[in-house]
């Protein structure tokens, strides 16, 4: 099942020499990768601020969409042959590797990457898949668990969100205590930090479609995650993305994983609800 | 010269009256020129970053977040700009995505070596302000 990864140095998106930037909307157009038409814009569930949500994809350069609707080409594919790779190796102190438990990952994971982040019923908190695969090698394989984006973890999380390639998010709010992690997480979207005093809604929703600077304002959804960047040449995790974003209003950075990052990660995952996951998107 | 020794308003004095400002913020009068690359720059104004103006061509992207301010001091008198760039949320509202230059008043949980700062000092946006005034229809 392994594939050579052509072109991965290929279409760095060409940006346009004029100052000014169009004002460009989301394009019309059909995201199928592998011969799997994905959806890319669905009617937003009950409670949204939009009336369709609409995946990242529709926002970015001609070049880098056509970087992802091409498995050879896209980058993204290296981590997921990694993943594929650290999924059959035996780690820790029990001898296992996930495949002892789970098999073949294109079965056994096959929706796992379109409903997390999940009620732990252990933790008493979300989970979210790099929280499970520690879980896993904690529990179950006598490992230990990764560090924040080491690059196995990214490589493993990208492989199994790739299983899921096309599938519908959909999150299961009503299990646990999800929907008070939501609420949480709804706060945290529209709360304004750092010098510079925007919120996510700032961006994502008030000036969704329009320009800051160079970048295409998309609606900031994580059904890609991880994707592939062009800027820094490697994989992006959604935690990674959520503290650059809050970064550059000049705030201090939350902790990975930290109970604040989780409820914007059950929240924002819940505004892509409906998109197919698109793991590894290929963004600039 | 001696402008940096020059009287300045703290940011939590600034005094706002029907959307403007009238008294200067410092006792130096702004310089356009140096308003101007205030404006540009991106770890300053970086106003470019939402708005477009097209005496400004040379300087690539210009963001279209916010209206072009291609003709600003027709609209708008020195006080009110001044309020504007100071605090945006004064003029604007609450909901304005412009940050404010010369105000305390801001998100929380502002990277440490910022607190208490800022974004421009009281000069730079006196600056801003004079160039803002050239931009006439
Ligand atoms: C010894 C058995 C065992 C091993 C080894 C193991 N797991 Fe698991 N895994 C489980 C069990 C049992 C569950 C369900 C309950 C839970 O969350 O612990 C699970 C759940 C999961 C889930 C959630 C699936 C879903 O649909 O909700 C993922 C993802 C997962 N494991 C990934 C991994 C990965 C990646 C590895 C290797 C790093 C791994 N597992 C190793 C036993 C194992
Ligand atoms: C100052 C503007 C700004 C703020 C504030 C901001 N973002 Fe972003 N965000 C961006 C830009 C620019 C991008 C890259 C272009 C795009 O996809 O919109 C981006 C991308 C993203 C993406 C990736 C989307 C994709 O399809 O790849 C996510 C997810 C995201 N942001 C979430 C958030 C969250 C959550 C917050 C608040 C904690 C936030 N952003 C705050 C500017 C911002
Ligand atoms: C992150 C976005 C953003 C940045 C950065 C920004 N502005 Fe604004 N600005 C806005 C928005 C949005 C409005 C429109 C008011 C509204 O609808 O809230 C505005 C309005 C204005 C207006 C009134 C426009 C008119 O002609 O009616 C002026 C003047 C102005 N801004 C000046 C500046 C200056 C000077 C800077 C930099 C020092 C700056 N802005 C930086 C978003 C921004």
């Amino acid at each position: 099942m392994k594939r050579i990864v052509l072109a991965a140095l290929a279409a760095v998106a060409a940006m346009s020499g004029s100052a000014f930037t169009a004002a460009a909307d989301p394009v019309d157009d059909k995201l199928v990768i592998d011969d799997k038409e994905m959806i890319i814009r669905a009617p937003a569930p009950e409670g949204h601020p939009f009336e369709e949500v609409m995946s990242g994809w529709l926002f970015r350069e001609a070049e880098t969409r056509a970087t992802e609707a091409d498995s050879f080409a896209n980058p993204g594919m290296l981590a997921v042959e990694q993943g594929e790779e650290i999924w059959n190796t035996v780690e820790g102190s029990a001898g296992k590797s996930c495949a002892s438990c789970h098999n073949d990952a294109a079965e056994s994971m096959k929706s796992a990457g379109a409903s997390f982040p999940k009620w732990d019923p252990d933790s008493k908190k979300p989970i979210n898949v790099e929280l499970q695969i520690d879980k896993c090698r904690v529990k179950n394989m006598g490992a230990e668990p990764y560090k924040f984006d080491a690059p196995e973890q990214v490589a493993l999380t990208t492989y199994i969100k790739h299983q899921s390639l096309g599938q519908p998010v959909k999150l299961d709010l009503a299990s646990g205590e999800m929907q008070s992690w939501f609420d949480k997480g709804k706060d945290n979207y529209y709360n304004r930090t750092g010098q510079l005093n925007f919120s996510c809604s700032s961006c994502h929703e008030a000036s969704m479609g329009k320009y800051i600077r160079a970048d295409h304002l998309s609606q900031g959804q994580a059904n890609g995650f991880p994707t592939y960047r062009f800027n820094t040449g490697g994989m992006v995790s959604l935690h990674n993305r959520f503290r650059g974003c809050i970064r550059d209003t000049r705030a201090e950075m939350p902790k990975a994983f930290s109970d604040e990052l989780m409820a914007l990660e059950v929240y924002v995952t819940w505004r892509g609800t409906g998109l197919s996951v698109e793991t590894p998107a290929v963004r600039q | 010269g001696w402008a940096a020794e020059a009287a300045e308003v703290a940011p939590d004095q600034v005094k706002f009256e029907d959307n403007m400002v009238a008294a200067s913020l410092t006792d130096a009068p702004g310089n356009p020129e140096e308003g101007v690359k205030v404006f540009v720059n991106r770890g300053l104004g970086n106003c470019l970053a939402c708005h477009v103006v097209k005496s400004l061509s040379k300087e690539q992207f210009h963001g279209n977040v916010a209206p072009a301010l291609d003709g600003a001091a027709s609209r708008w008198k020195m006080e009110e700009l001044r309020a504007i760039v100071a605090d945006s949320k004064k003029v604007f509202g609450e909901q304005t995505v412009m940050p404010g230059f010369y105000s305390l008043e801001i998100g929380d949980n502002v990277r440490k070596d910022l607190v208490g700062k800022p974004i421009l000092t009281a000069q730079q946006v006196e600056d801003v302000v004079a160039y803002l005034a050239t931009l006439k229809e």
